[in-house]
């Protein structure tokens, strides 16, 4: 009876442990998102006074209204919105492409194709010659295709890709192959099908990648109307004030347009996210890369 | 005639596989253009690099431009900051992950499990652009909450961000911050590959709950931490650029410049093209070498391996 007892306290005690700590690792991760959300809505007299502004005590827009009033937020919204389209259909469309004929073992040459492909994890020509393929070479810098072509296939999500491919059973393959059909008709008609869960989680790798980049848009891009949101963020953060903005009207308190710019701009990464956990925990799950 | 007639049934081969090889070549040719050629173009770092002279027209210097890496003033205090952060975060960082893991498993209310995970996830999914603004703001002198809760307790307000005893915690801290949570995830999926049997037989012998994770959780990962382990060592050439560059400044330059900011300010900044890819090669080289060490060690002493 005493031993069960003292049993049972012992759990209480370790269990209370265990729920405190991980409260506070909680709280300690969120309270920096809190704070930025409250002082993003509040006026500036409560922004610039010192406090724990976790929660906001009185509320104003005027940060949100001037980080909208601004043309370039839309723009780069825009243009970020564009690069995520066009660059994730097409890596998508690349990583079904390549990891197909990869994970065939009648593939001619099967180790040395991969080996190809895993080496240039391993090993890369560094940011100058990148930087000089892009602007010198294929002379596409200033335009969305130095953007999305130089990270188009990722080797690791490739391989991924190819994994997954590998452990779908190859009766399907054969019995529609004795049909009359050829690999490409396979590859979308079947193995893409049976593909989706994995598909979906390299796609939002690919998608979260091109929301959250800005230094090839700071190497690359020339003109203001075609920087990306992060950069135009970076620039807002970093470099201060924006110039041509109106504020003669509206005393705004810099700290919270620059908050209401930060909230904008995660605001769609928020709204996906519940997807973006489901199948992230899933792709680390299979992603035990090996060549 | 014997090695025509191999080549011969090697082609056949290929033209048998030929809708494959339509699929795999628009790939091959990526990573021909997009990794291949810059791999080519390292060899500016033995020119004197003119754009307007093309790889080719420019001149051979050797190793001019390793020798300037060696005995300038600027390139071995960078690879020194670059050293100290990257090794501060695998001694404190590196453990972190687990340690969560180790602690989130314990919990059997799956909701409060799922709700500590899905916020500690979070900071994965923004990029550092966000987050070294939302840093700077948490940590200003005099707005943030870290500040005021110095002194409440008393303390003076530090200016964080431009104090250079300050720059690399703040760094390993807020890379902590943003992947620890995330990291958790593969040891927790190494926790669910653990044979319940053994928690079942342990059960049977009376053993606690911290002997549990003492004997049969902990070593039960073990394979995983190695392979995480060797890509970590692997990886401390790789400063985490977006990071560094996003919350450095001119205040702390000295303390927390990196080879990834060094690379970008002197060669594209001053167009020190020749000496910044000399700079990319000797760190990816060692960077190479460092993965190929650990993997052969790990591969020796516990068998787990990345190839």
């Amino acid at each position: 009876m005493n031993r069960r007892r003292k049993k049972s306290l012992y759990n209480w005690i370790y269990d209370s442990v265990v729920y405190i700590i991980l409260i506070g690792v909680a709280i300690v991760t969120i309270v920096p998102f809190l704070q930025v959300v409250t002082i993003s809505l509040s006026p500036p007299e409560v922004a610039s006074s010192y406090g724990l502004h976790l929660f906001p005590t009185k509320l104003d827009f005027n940060g949100y209204k001037s980080i909208l009033g601004y043309d370039t937020i839309w723009t780069s919204y825009w243009n970020t919105i564009v690069r995520t389209a066009v660059g994730t259909g097409l890596s998508m469309l690349l990583y079904v492409m390549g990891a197909y004929p990869l994970s065939r073992r009648y593939l001619p040459h099967r180790k040395f194709w991969t080996l190809f492909i895993i080496f240039t994890m391993y090993f890369s020509g560094g940011l100058i010659p990148n930087y000089l393929l892009i602007n010198n070479w294929l002379g596409i810098s200033n335009t969305i295709w130095s953007l999305i072509l130089p990270g188009a296939v990722s080797a690791y999500n490739l391989i991924i890709v190819r994994n997954f491919f590998e452990s779908i059973p190859d009766s399907l393959e054969e019995s529609a192959k004795i049909d009359g059909a050829n690999d490409i008709t396979i590859l979308f008609r079947i193995v893409v099908p049976l593909s989706k869960p994995c598909l979906a989680t390299v796609s939002l790798w690919s998608i979260v990648g091109h929301w959250n980049a800005w230094f090839d848009c700071m190497l690359y891009i020339r003109e203001e109307a075609k920087y990306v949101l992060q950069y135009t963020l970076q620039r807002i953060l970093i470099d201060g004030q924006i110039q041509d903005i109106d504020v003669t009207d509206v005393v705004v308190n810099t700290d919270t347009m620059k908050m209401a710019a930060l909230v904008v701009s995660i605001l769609p990464i928020i709204m996906l996210y519940p997807f973006l956990q489901k199948y992230f925990t899933k792709g680390v799950m299979v992603g035990a890369v090996k060549g | 005639m014997g090695s025509s007639s191999k080549r011969r049934s090697v082609w056949q081969e290929y033209v048998k596989c030929k809708y494959l090889f339509l699929l795999l070549a628009p790939i091959i040719l990526y990573f021909i253009i997009f990794h291949y050629v810059p791999m080519y173009g390292v060899i500016i770092a033995f020119k004197d690099f003119y754009p307007a002279r093309g790889i080719l027209g420019s001149e051979w210097v050797g190793f001019e431009n390793f020798k300037k890496l060696f005995s300038g003033l600027y390139f071995l205090p960078v690879l020194r900051n670059t050293l100290i952060i990257s090794f501060a975060k695998l001694i404190v960082g590196f453990p972190m992950p687990i340690i969560l893991c180790l602690i989130l498993n314990e919990v059997r209310c799956r909701w409060f499990q799922k709700g500590v995970q899905t916020i500690t996830y979070l900071p994965h999914f923004i990029g550092w652009v966000v987050l070294a603004g939302i840093v700077q703001q948490v940590l200003s002198p005099s707005t943030g909450f870290v500040n005021y809760l110095i002194q409440l307790f008393g303390g003076e307000p530090v200016f964080f961000m431009g104090s250079k005893a300050w720059f690399r915690p703040v760094v390993v801290l807020s890379s902590i911050w943003r992947n620890c949570g995330w990291q958790s995830i593969i040891y927790m999926a190494a926790i669910m590959g653990i044979d319940s049997q053994l928690y079942e037989a342990a059960e049977l012998d009376g053993a606690s709950r911290l002997q549990k994770i003492r004997y049969i959780t902990f070593p039960g990962i073990i394979p995983t931490i190695v392979i995480m382990l060797i890509f970590a060592v692997g990886g401390v050439m790789n400063d985490d650029f977006d990071q560094i560059y996003n919350l450095l400044n001119a205040q702390v330059m000295s303390v927390g410049d990196v080879i990834g900011t060094y690379t970008y300010r002197v060669g594209l900044q001053q167009m020190n093209y020749g000496y910044a890819t000399a700079v990319g090669l000797f760190k990816n080289v060692v960077a190479l070498v460092l993965v190929s060490a650990t993997n052969a060690f790990s591969k020796k002493v516990s068998g787990s391996s990345l190839w």
